[in-house]
């Protein structure tokens, strides 16, 4: 190997683990989780919304051909949910998406909004999948419209199939 | 040095590059409307078209997998002879172009049919015709009978040639069929035990996620099969068309051992939302999809280098100056604009693709627009343009023909990297937003008239229209080249000779001399990332699912329809 291949090498192996340490930290040291494997809950077969403790949500959804059950959830702003979700048929796709946010971005002029990402606050982005329960914690600070879009395709009417959570 | 083709395989090479493409050009049509109809330009089936998730099926199934699989099957049997300078079987080779004809009819009559609209992954429990998994399955193990076909040429040769080492272009094309039969092992595993037996109806219910992770298995060291007969263009061919040398024969050995090493075992990338996985595994999986990054890294580097090798011999000077002196729109160089557009757009698919591999950030792009916005960047950038040039390279050798109209040749790949980059920029923008993939948005959420519509969404959708219809325009630029050369009068004897290029750094590295390493290697990558991943599947998931069609809520019935 000569100097510009040892060169490009190593930027390129320094470049990678550059990316490696960042995941890292951001997972371990911020908090940026993916969804894990889930061994010990019941399996449940009715959609319900409860108040655990003060402010603290739990929520256990299913996802059906095509809707979200529950379909419409009303929560103050600061709640903590959390969130465990399945499907009773086929897979399904689960995304909760800020549309108060995403109208206020539509107001950027053309250029801006080219250029300016919009402020997303968290991402919450889930599998709905028969026979596995997943599970998220989401924090609603923000009063505002979220929408739930399913995002993977599910048959015939998949573009029908949402949801809104109302924080007010 | 040229190589005469006998009557037998000059038809074997023109039904495997003329078949695949009529395939192909439907999926572009299919392409178009896609864009039209989530734009909701289009809101009803439109005339000559399937409805929309068919069509997506048939967009993914004709231009992912029956293309792809034909190409490098084609490019192998033509390449590999040629290099070692021995003949193919054909008993053998036309065996396989059959079986995989048969199994692409079979998989396109169940599309079309409208029985198989379970788009190109085909998750259980949404169910497909049993023809739709058998044809698949037909087409696969076509592809592995060329594969087995050419195994005995390369040990002939290297028994005849102990002191040498195999060709460059023998090695990439042998690599890239070992990812494609260690890859293709799970899904045939997927289909022939779990999806085939209960799409028959023999069993009742299958598991979900075990499917799924079993086709991710399969599913990303597909992109490599895809990418790497382009990576054998790059290092063999793209510095010869350039007018100069390969910068160095040991790295590209290395960037395809290296690809038989990491391609496979960085599935459950594709599967960070998913539950039933840890997410240790899922950051596990991670760490190998960088380490796949780096033989990509390597070849901007050796590709780099050769480029400017060739710029430095016409006199280029300073540090950039080799830039300019490149056949960029040389019509007698055609090919090279093909190789050259499909590397710019690489650049962005490689790096989204970093994006995307980069664990938690996964969940602002999962399953949204950005992904598709991704993969055409590389799966319809360089693979795509670098396979239609070698098409029309090969359809001219093949029959003996001169290619016609090479100022349209040239002028498709950089007009369908005009295309390609606006499509892709409004996906991933979009994608940002929130736009989902794989849906009908034009009926719901990009329809005024509609409860749900998102006006925030509309301006990435009608540019992804603009981007789509330059990239059909590309496509059909190419195609009057192509069929003006099918329909013109042979010049010459059909005989292959391809423009393969010399190395400027030639020395011999043992290390890289045999596959056998590198594949014990890659299995035992495999067994460390899939059995906790495999284990954790099977011990979350506590129930099966029962087969479901697109159009309705309810299972179907195990007495049959």
């Amino acid at each position: 190997m000569d100097r510009a291949e040892r060169l490009t090498l190593g930027f390129s192996l320094g470049l990678l683990g550059l990316f490696f340490i960042a995941v890292v930290y951001a997972s371990a040291g911020r908090n940026v989780g993916v969804p894990t494997c889930i061994v010990d809950r019941e399996p449940f077969e009715r959609d319900t919304l409860f108040e655990r403790q003060p402010g603290v949500y739990e929520l256990q959804m299913i996802a059906r051909m095509w809707e979200f059950r529950p379909g419409e959830i009303r929560l103050p702003p600061g709640s903590t949910v959390d969130l465990y979700l399945t499907s009773l048929d086929v897979i399904h796709g689960f995304m909760i998406e800020d549309e108060t946010a995403s109208k206020a971005h539509m107001r950027l002029p053309a250029l801006m909004a080219v250029a300016v990402p919009r402020y997303t606050g968290q991402n919450v982005n889930l599998m709905a999948v028969p026979g596995a329960v997943t599970y998220a914690r989401v924090r609603f600070d923000r009063p505002g419209r979220y929408k739930i879009v399913c995002h993977e395709y599910c048959g015939d009417n998949h573009h029908f199939m949402n949801a809104t959570i109302l924080v007010q | 040095m040229r190589m005469v083709l006998t009557r037998s395989e000059r038809r074997l090479l023109l039904l495997e590059l003329l078949y695949p493409l009529v395939l192909l050009a439907m999926g572009v049509y299919g392409g178009l409307m896609q864009t039209l109809m989530r734009a909701g330009i289009v809101q009803r089936d439109p005339f000559l078209g399937p409805n929309y998730y068919q069509g997506l099926t048939l967009h993914g199934v004709f231009n992912a997998i029956v293309f792809t699989t034909f190409f490098a099957v084609a490019f192998g049997n033509a390449l590999i002879p040629y290099a070692l300078g021995k003949r193919l079987k054909l008993r053998w080779a036309w065996l396989s172009a059959l079986l995989m004809v048969l199994g692409s009819l079979m998989a396109a009559a169940a599309i079309f049919a409208g029985r198989a609209s379970v788009l190109y992954t085909f998750y259980p429990p949404l169910k497909a015709h049993p023809a739709f998994y058998l044809g698949l399955t037909l087409l696969v193990v076509g592809s592995w009978v060329a594969f087995f076909n050419w195994i005995p040429l390369y040990l002939g040769w290297r028994r005849e040639n102990p002191d040498q080492k195999t060709p460059l272009a023998v090695v990439g094309m042998l690599a890239t069929f070992i990812v494609w039969l260690i890859a293709t092992s799970a899904v045939a595993v997927e289909i022939l035990f779990l999806l085939l037996p209960w799409s028959l109806g023999w069993t009742q219910e299958v598991n979900v996620m075990l499917a799924r992770t079993l086709f991710w298995f399969f599913g990303h060291p597909l992109v490599y099969f895809w990418l790497l007969p382009a990576y054998v263009m790059y290092y063999t061919m793209l510095p010869k068309l350039a007018g100069g040398k390969l910068y160095s024969d040991a790295a590209g050995r290395l960037v395809f051992l290296l690809f038989i090493v990491f391609s496979i075992p960085v599935g459950t990338h594709h599967q960070y939302m998913d539950p039933a996985i840890g997410a240790n595994w899922k950051l596990l999986h991670a760490f190998f999809t960088f380490a796949v990054a780096l033989p990509s890294l390597i070849t901007a580097f050796s590709v780099a280098a050769s480029l400017e090798y060739a710029g430095r011999l016409r006199g280029a000077r300073g540090l950039f100056g080799w830039l300019w002196k490149q056949p960029y729109f040389s019509r007698k160089q055609w090919l090279f604009s093909y190789l050259i557009a499909g590397l710019v757009i690489f650049i962005f698919g490689g790096i989204s693709g970093i994006i995307n591999a980069s664990y938690g950030m996964n969940a602002a792009v999962h399953n949204t627009s950005w992904v598709p916005g991704h993969f055409h960047m590389t799966v319809a950038g360089p693979v795509l343009l670098a396979f239609l040039g070698m098409s029309l390279y090969l359809l001219g050798q093949a029959s003996g023909k001169e290619v016609r109209f090479t100022g349209l040749a040239v002028a498709a790949p950089w007009t369908w990297l005009v295309g390609v980059l606006l499509f892709s920029f409004a996906m991933s923008r979009g994608g940002l937003l929130g736009m989902p993939r794989r849906t009908n948005m034009g009926v719901t959420y990009l329809n005024p008239s509609s409860p749900f519509y998102r006006e925030d969404w509309v301006l990435w959708a009608d540019m992804a229209v603009v981007g789509g219809v330059i990239m059909t325009l590309a496509f059909v630029l190419y195609l009057i080249s192509f069929l003006g050369t099918l329909m013109a009068r042979p010049a010459a004897e059909p005989a292959l000779v391809f423009p393969l290029a010399e190395a400027y750094h030639d020395e011999p590295v043992r290390a890289l001399a045999n596959f056998r390493p590198w594949i014990v290697a890659a299995l035992i990558l495999i067994v460390i990332a899939y059995t906790p991943v495999i284990w954790d599947v099977l011990r979350s998931t506590y129930e099966n699912a029962p087969p479901y069609l697109p159009g309705s809520p309810l299972p179907v019935q195990p007495t049959g329809r």
